[in-house]
């Protein structure tokens, strides 16, 4: 690890406010193994003590640091300094999808009315002896899911919801994993594939795949979460030799 | 007319200040009681503290080794706490946990399994069997986001990102509470019948610790401003292992499930040091040679488990000894190995974000190389006095749990024992709340000059033409605690820490915050401050009157258990004068059925005998 004791480094960091604002150039002393989060903590002791930006954990579990660091969306907490070139200036902004509310804290508030509107887990009785049992291949299906740390960065690059601002008719990538989380559960015994398609938009969805880039827990949002979901729609609402076998499964059951 | 006529005013049942696992496990049962249930927290939804717990919650289920039981349970807590912790306290957390982990899964929480179903659980220090029901390492995760999944389907009313400055009584009782919101930096009034305090705990007084910025000890500071007492705080958990390379996460957690997986501390020398540090209390019941900490890993149930899994006062005081031998690592901590016992994929599997977080943050694979760790500050097993069964304080209509509350972990708390804690007395203060509602009479009213008061407060900091910087001071106190109130303490450096203490005071009552109201990071550092002080205050003063070390506590001036002390809780409380009273204060007997218990060797347990 390079050593970097006292150089000096310079950062460009939004500030400003639902009505506007511009970047502002900082230059402080960084030390060796200092994250970006960190930089921004001492430009917020030492030249900007109003400076807003949310953070709890500094270890990438609690995924309150989001920003974009150089234009890609990332926690700030667990990026560090040495992986910036030597020299170069280092430009630290919100997240795009979500209005600003000031500096480098963004206004999140839609995504936890999402996570209302989503019918709980429906858990079925419990064996006799008051247990539930599940095998592990079973739940780490879902544990992959269930690492989401809620950092909204694949929000944040979702073009339906970036681009296109379609917050009024598509959950985004972290609620379709988390209607994938409840969808697979061993112990779910609800249905809510009717709503992924005409409540949560899972059509406006076309698989590019950014979101998965983007998560700090590697999560395969695509490959093992919406696609899945993607599928269950399809086979109940497009597939009729699907639809026709399904109905005789119920009958037996 | 008053200007708290035209302040925002919401009006709860009940107001929960605090959203980790205790506050919303609380807000849950007033909710399923049907109060009107509101829940206010600093970050956040699902940011708390709580999200970072890494091992796992302790839960005699037996579902690992079929020998556990709650009375097993309740007796390693007991010796965890060095005999301090309050009975009922111990007796309930150990009986209930079971059923509050159960009733998660029913929740949608996922769980490790075992190969028969069942919820897996994992070896941690001071617990006797396998017993902390986790999900790889990240069950704090899992908790908070089941509680919170759970819990927004409940009815409670969510105030995210809303600080509580002060809490408001109508003569004795509580009326409610003044808050303030980051986002715009407007009051509000939360009018309340009952408020129940789950603010978690204080870390943030030292330079190392594991906390984050939420860990000022506001609840602390809040419930004895109103009255209430705060008991045995001077006992502060410094957890082994912190990370202490780079030195920007100096203090980030290293989870015990490193050493409950099977890794080992080591010196400069390779020397596995723990052998040598054994109390005699726990000899018999930990294994004596390398080989038989090796057939212990292997499974035999015969052998005794390795010294590295020592309670946790233990282990940090051998690591400092190392140290302070000159056998400490290169950064001035203990190597901590996994790599070479166990094999990469198992590592990667069972500890994924400790795999992450090295990696990320320190370079250092896990899987090839041991790490770097040393003691970092945890926990506070003091905090607000409650009754066992109401989670009541003496001040009527004011409840408390989770790290907040006092009496659960006695002198030193054991791994794992927070998380059951949290949901176990989160539940019964929602159920001592509702108590407290069925029996009250008139509602009580917010007296307007409080809330005048604690406005004026809040906005001194924005309006002084000049004053100290709040980081700096913050920064201060933080050096000052670390150097003066650490993890050994002597009597003389106990005094300067409160001769620095009334400096830093006055130095903080001139903190000044620049700019506007909005989301203000130095104004609200600057508003932790007066809490961060009162807590550095008691822990230093209750440190100084416990003249004996016993568990988290060490006196170097006063070595060993002494009897004479068992006897006593340190009880602080606010005079009329404003000045802090600290007092001992004896202990009630121990009920005989439970002193059995916790007295009985483990084979009158295993064999039923008791
Ligand atoms: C890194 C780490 C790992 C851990 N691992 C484990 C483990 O494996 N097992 C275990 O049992 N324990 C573990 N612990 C301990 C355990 O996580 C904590 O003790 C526990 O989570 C505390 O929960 P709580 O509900 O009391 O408080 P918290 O979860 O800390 O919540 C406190 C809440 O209070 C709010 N708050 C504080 N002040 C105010 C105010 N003035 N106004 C409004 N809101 C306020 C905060 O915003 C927050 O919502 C770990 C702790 C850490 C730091
Ligand atoms: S894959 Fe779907 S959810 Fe993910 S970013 Fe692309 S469109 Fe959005
Ligand atoms: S899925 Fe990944 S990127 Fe999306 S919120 Fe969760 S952790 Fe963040
Ligand atoms: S501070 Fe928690 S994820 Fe960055």
């Amino acid at each position: 690890m390079p050593l970097m004791q006292g150089t000096k480094r310079s950062f460009r960091i939004w500030r400003g406010n639902s009505s506007g604002g511009q970047f502002k150039n900082y230059e402080i002393e960084v030390d060796t193994g200092m994250v970006v989060l960190d930089a921004v903590h001492r430009v917020q002791a030492e030249h900007a003590t109003d400076l807003a930006v949310r953070w709890n954990c500094k270890a990438g579990k609690c995924g309150s640091c989001s920003m974009e660091i150089n234009g890609k969306p990332r926690l700030a907490c667990m990026n560090r300094l040495s992986d910036y070139p030597d020299g170069e200036t280092i430009t630290i902004q919100p997240i795009k999808t979500f209005p600003v509310i000031k500096d480098l804290v963004c206004d999140v508030s839609w995504n936890f009315k999402q996570l209302k509107r989503i019918p709980p887990l429906k858990p079925k009785p419990r064996d006799a002896d008051g247990n539930y049992r599940m095998r592990q291949q079973d739940v780490e299906r879902i544990q992959e899911f269930r690492k989401c740390i809620e950092c909204f960065l694949c929000q944040d690059v979702c073009h339906v919801l970036r681009d296109h601002d379609q917050k009024e008719r598509f959950v985004g990538p972290r609620f379709m994993i988390h209607l994938a989380n409840l969808e697979m559960h061993p112990l779910d015994c609800d249905d809510r594939i009717p709503q992924v398609k005409n409540e949560f938009g899972s059509g406006m969805c076309n698989i590019t795949k950014c979101c998965a880039e983007v998560c700090p827990e590697s999560i395969n949002l695509t490959d093992n979460g919406i696609i899945p979901i993607k599928e269950r729609v399809v086979d109940r609402f497009y597939d009729p030799i699907m639809m026709l076998l399904r109905k005789r499964q119920s009958k037996r059951a | 007319m008053s200007d708290a006529a035209e302040l925002q005013t919401f009006e709860h049942d009940v107001l929960v200040i605090g959203a980790g696992g205790a506050g919303l496990r609380a807000a849950i049962e007033c909710s399923k009681l049907g109060l009107d249930t509101g829940l206010v927290s600093k970050s956040l939804l699902g940011k708390a503290h709580t999200v970072m717990a890494e091992g796992g919650m302790a839960a005699a289920l037996g579902n690992t080794d079929r020998r556990d039981n709650w009375k097993i349970h309740f007796r390693d807590t007991m010796r965890g706490g060095k005999f301090l912790n309050v009975w009922r306290m111990a007796e309930l957390h150990a009986k209930e946990a079971p059923d509050r982990v159960r009733e998660l899964e029913e929740w949608g929480a996922v769980f490790d399994r075992t190969e028969d179903g069942l919820i897996s659980q994992r070896n941690f220090g001071g617990h006797r069997f396998p017993r902390l029901a986790h999900v790889g390492d990240r069950t704090g995760l899992e908790l908070i986001r089941t509680l919170q999944h759970y819990g927004v389907h409940q009815g409670m009313h969510a105030h995210m990102e809303c600080k509580i400055l002060g809490l408001l009584t109508d003569g004795e009782r509580i009326a409610g509470a003044l808050g303030l919101w980051r986002e715009h930096g407007r009051f509000v009034l939360f009018k309340a019948r009952a408020i129940i305090m789950a603010t978690g705990g204080a870390g943030r007084c030292w330079r190392v610790t594991s906390n984050s910025w939420e860990y000022s000890g506001d609840g602390y500071a809040l419930a004895y401003d109103v009255g209430a007492e705060l008991m045995d705080i001077e006992f502060t958990q410094f957890h082994p292992t912190g990370m202490v390379w780079p030195p920007s996460v100096r203090g980030t957690l290293v989870t015990e499930g490193v050493r409950g997986d099977g890794g080992i501390l080591k010196n400069n020398k390779g020397e596995r040091f723990m052998f040598g540090y054994i109390p005699e209390r726990f000899a018999p019941e930990t294994a004596d040679s390398e080989e038989e900490a090796a057939r212990w890993l292997a499974g035999d149930k015969n052998a005794r488990r390795p010294p590295e899994l020592l309670t946790r006062d233990v282990v940090a005081r051998s690591i400092r000894a190392e140290v302070l031998a000159g056998r400490g690592s290169p950064h001035g901590g203990a190597f901590l190995d996994i790599a070479s016992r166990v094999p990469a994929e198992a590592i990667k599997r069972k500890l994924p974000s400790m795999y992450h977080q090295f990696k990320e943050l320190a370079g250092v694979d896990i899987t090839k190389e041991p790490m770097e760790v040393g003691p970092t500050l945890h926990y506070f097993m003091g905090g607000i006095r409650v009754d066992a069964d109401s989670q009541m304080t003496r001040v009527p209509g004011l409840f408390a749990c989770g790290e907040a509350s006092a009496g659960m972990h006695g002198a030193n708390r054991l791994g794992g024992n927070s998380l059951s804690d949290l949901i176990v007395f989160g539940r019964l203060a929602g159920v001592g709340a509702k108590e407290y509602l069925d029996r009250l009479g008139s509602t009580p009213q917010p007296d307007a000059g409080q809330i005048e008061r604690s406005k004026r407060e809040a906005t001194d900091i924005l309006n002084r033409e000049t004053g100290a910087n709040p980081f700096v001071v913050h920064e201060k106190l933080q050096e000052m605690m670390q150097r003066y109130v650490g993890i050994v303490r002597i009597e003389d450096e106990l005094e300067t820490a409160i001769d620095e203490l009334a400096k830093l005071r006055v130095e903080a009552a001139t903190a000044k915050a620049h700019a506007a109201p909005q989301f203000n990071a130095g104004w609200h550092e600057a508003l932790d401050l007066s809490s961060l002080l009162t807590v550095s205050e008691a822990v230093t003063r209750a440190a100084l009157m416990r003249r004996e070390s016993r568990g988290a506590h060490s006196r170097i001036d006063y070595e060993g258990e002494r009897d004479e002390w068992l006897k006593y809780n340190i009880v602080i409380r606010k005079q009329p004068d404003g000045s802090m009273d600290v007092r001992k204060e004896e202990r009630p007997e121990a009920p005989p059925e439970l002193a059995k218990i916790a007295h009985a060797t483990l084979d009158q347990l295993e064999g039923g005998h008791v």
